[in-house]
């Protein structure tokens, strides 16, 4: 049965992906909500201010970015970022220096934490920025990491 | 499409914390085919949602700067042990996959 299942999967998925080569799908259309502008944003202002509607945000000592100094591999670059902050609402992750700064976007629940740990891709030497909106208003931290190899690209 | 996610879901007191592995190439779109010179087109997940007994708790909106093989980490407060976690993804394509845990 899983077999099948698996077969009938990957035929869908063929058809679509088929689809969309053929230009006949835009894939932009499957989801309405991704802020597509946001990601495509040139600099972390312009990102901002497409994402949460304003680009100015007040540094806070509250929020903090685990990431390391130096990353050998900027392919995989593992950053967390954690705040004692209460009502988060979204922590939006920028690389400064990435062609497109916003990586991403975490759309908290009510009883979520103000806790997001991934990976990330970084071109080059860059502060990570971490924007938390909290209670309507915009806080964020940067930390610097130098990259040896870049991750976008090759 | 094989299975895409492995999931982890543990509660301590009174955080869950959920990790998850995905498996996807998240191509950016920028790379070059070396022997054809083309772009290999972009391909990389856009939305991750996560729901704590069917209510969710976290979407997560992705660009293309995120790993190859993305790895996500997050935590919520309220559940317990036994409670079902589902998360599930999308990608620009329109490609998904979901799995679901039981908290341990």
């Amino acid at each position: 049965m899983l077999r099948r299942t698996f077969l009938k999967g990957s035929l869908a998925t063929g058809t679509v992906a088929v689809a969309v080569s053929a230009g006949l799908l835009s894939p932009r259309l499957v989801l309405a909500a991704w802020p597509k502008a946001a990601f495509e944003a040139k600099s972390v202002q312009a990102g901002l201010s497409s994402l949460l509607g304003s680009d100015t945000t007040t540094p806070s000592t509250d929020i903090n970015i685990k990431a390391p100094d130096i990353a050998e591999n900027g392919a995989v670059v593992p950053v967390t970022v954690s705040t004692g902050l209460s009502g988060v609402e979204s922590i939006a992750v920028f690389v400064e220096k990435n062609t497109s700064p916003l990586a991403g976007n975490f759309l908290l629940g009510e009883r979520a934490k103000g806790y997001v740990s991934t990976r990330l891709k970084m071109r080059k030497t860059s502060n990570v920025i971490a924007v938390v909106k909290s209670g309507g208003k915009l806080l964020s931290a940067r930390k610097e990491v130098k990259v040896t190899i870049g991750g976008c690209g090759g | 499409m094989a299975k895409t996610i492995r999931i982890r879901a543990k509660a301590k007191g009174d955080t869950t914390t959920v990790k998850a592995l995905i498996t996807h190439p998240m191509e950016t779109g920028q790379r070059k085919n070396k022997k054809t010179g083309k772009k290999i087109p972009a391909h990389f997940i856009q939305e991750v949602v996560c729901k704590h007994n069917g209510a969710t708790v976290m979407t997560a909106q992705w660009g293309p700067a995120i790993s190859k093989n993305p790895y996500l980490s997050f935590q919520f407060t309220g559940g317990k042990a036994g409670d079902t976690i589902e998360l599930s993804w999308v990608d620009n394509k329109g490609q998904s996959d979901s799995a679901s845990v039981k908290v341990r």
